[in-house]
């Protein structure tokens, strides 16, 4: 077998083309609850059931925000969250055309005898995981994993180590109906230049799709998400243009074009320069089999929080800050955003944290 | 450094974009002395160099030829032969706007503790060759990879083995100057079906395409000769049009798309199965972001052979055969093809020879 044939498998192509549909992306709202709860405190709202749920019910009921998204990430515990009315957060997605999508990585831990660098874990029992989110609506899945760019790294390890879990987690998803979302996210932390990044993620990425042949995943029912090829944090800022030409060029070399939808994250960039430069990719002329759109969580969330503060005389105002993103990032899919939507307060905000931890 | 970035970039690049154009292919006549002479013998001429001269004089030099081809791959004794009237081949061919390519491979042999399975050897000294090469006015190399289908092969060993010196070879072509042909060919000799070859060519690209990544081969100055995904010569034959949707469905799953062409081997197929197998995949529908056209020998000298049977009499009646041949083929890269070339003697007839040495 050459790749999966199971009995998802036209579902699985169906769903992950889906999901590239020109116009539309992810909203990643996955945070764990110590994640979130970062989130909250930043805004002094205190890290409860009852707050993440408010938080997700404004995300999900802004009138006229669904139209732009094909996909929503959860994690687990919204997957069993309902509105205030009492309506699952699933059916509210579904009827607004948009997939659920769970996390079902259990963090990172670190890889002995390296510079810290790490391997993912939640192999363990994760196709009955997959099976019971799927019974519960969830359509596609993610699985972080991470490396960073240091004198010596990313090591052979990591990126050994890293692909083949990454290669393990798509199988078993795919195996249980769920598109799997392929995240190799190299952190941006460093004062290296874009050329090494655009060396690195090539080796990477590279090193992904041989482990996905290895394992007979079908790739026309997966999707990456990976970084934007830019400079280092430390390092001087480049023009969209020429994140949008190294990034299509690293992929060019080595996604396949079976895969048929590239969603990238947003790392530690504002809400702004990610919708930038994910408007200059659309832009680019030369070979691109596969659409770029974006799988945003702070990116798409960030001014929305700074509105909200969790006052609930404040949703409507913050409403609107997360339509204006997903309408912005709607527009980046089809290289036609034409910056009207920097007026909110943080949107060009760095979201940079040192190694940033989920 | 991800990939070759040396003085040769640009002209690289340039080089197979070129062999790339739509409307044109590649004529392998780099049959080695040994192998031209069996051809020679099929229609009882004398293998001498003069006679080798004859033969590739009769193709170069036939009117309105070259225009349908945008390479020609020469055995090393051909770099440096004339025509009758003292004119180098390479000038005769540069002038017609066909770049000149060199085989650079010195043939296979066999892997202790397999089946029968071979590496390709060749690589002593290969730099210094492709320089000379490059100075005799060649621009492109070839190096044939040969692996089967069987219970238990391809192995393992065969794959790493064949993939890392196809990467090898593409590196140092690239150092010199010359646009590497990757030709890592899948014999289609054996009962198995159509599915049993796509699985394995899907396993076979990805391991040449993980190995070139190693060895930081430049993608947009490479080319692929890759065998087409059909059933085995002991198997019943299919349709081109599903010739054509498993073997772009293999190339989309496994070549990326900074390559910039395909060229087919032909293998042991017909004339005009190649032909019509060719022209079905430039007339099927989806992702292929690399032109798709053709790297003939016997697929497009066999009728030509078989009219001129060495008689000075016969050069015209040979050259129609040939112009014939390239015209169809030229045909078929833009999937416009309509059969018309099916008349000629021996263009219907099976060049499949069990275990085919070059």
């Amino acid at each position: 077998m050459s790749a999966y044939c199971g009995q998802y498998h036209d579902e699985l192509i169906a769903n992950a083309t889906y999901i590239g549909t020109p116009g539309k992306g992810i909203l990643a709202a996955d945070e764990s609850t110590g994640t979130i709860g970062k989130r909250l405190a930043s805004i002094n709202v205190e890290n409860v059931e009852e707050n993440r749920r408010a938080l997700r019910e404004l995300l999900f009921c802004t009138p006229g925000a669904l139209q732009y998204l094909s996909g929503a990430i959860l994690f687990e515990e919204t997957l069993y969250q309902k509105t205030a009315n009492g309506k699952p957060f699933v059916e509210v997605l579904k009827e607004g055309g948009v997939l659920p999508g769970i996390k079902v990585d259990k963090g990172t831990i670190e890889l002995a005898g390296t510079n810290g660098e790490t391997t993912t874990q939640g192999h363990d029992d994760l196709g009955k995981r997959c099976k019971k989110y799927y019974e519960a609506g969830a359509r596609f899945a993610k699985w972080r994993a991470v490396l960073k760019i240091g004198p010596n790294e990313p090591s052979q390890l990591s990126i050994n180590a890293n692909a083949d879990g990454l290669a393990r987690y798509a199988i078993i998803c795919q195996e249980n109906g769920l598109v799997p979302i392929v995240e190799p996210e190299i952190l941006v932390d460093g004062p290296h230049d874009i050329k090494k990044c655009a060396d690195v993620t090539e080796r990477v990425l590279a090193a992904c799709y041989k482990a996905l042949n290895d394992h007979h995943v079908l790739l026309e029912g997966t999707l990456l998400k990976p970084n934007m090829v830019t400079p280092g944090s430390e390092s001087a800022k480049v023009a969209p243009e020429v994140v949008a030409e190294h990034t299509v060029r690293a992929l060019q070399r080595t996604v396949p074009p079976a895969v048929p939808a590239i969603v990238f994250l947003s790392g530690g960039q504002s809400e702004e320069e990610a919708t930038l430069n994910l408007n200059a990719m659309n832009k680019l002329k030369g070979k691109k089999p596969w659409s770029l759109s974006f799988s945003f969580g702070r990116a798409l969330q960030q001014s929305t929080l700074k509105a909200w503060a969790g006052k609930e005389g404040n949703i409507d105002k913050a409403r609107t800050a997360f339509l204006a993103r997903c309408k912005a990032n709607s527009e980046a899919t089809l290289g036609t955003y034409k910056g009207d939507a920097a007026g909110g307060e943080g949107v060009s905000e760095s979201l940079h944290v040192k190694d940033y931890k989920y």
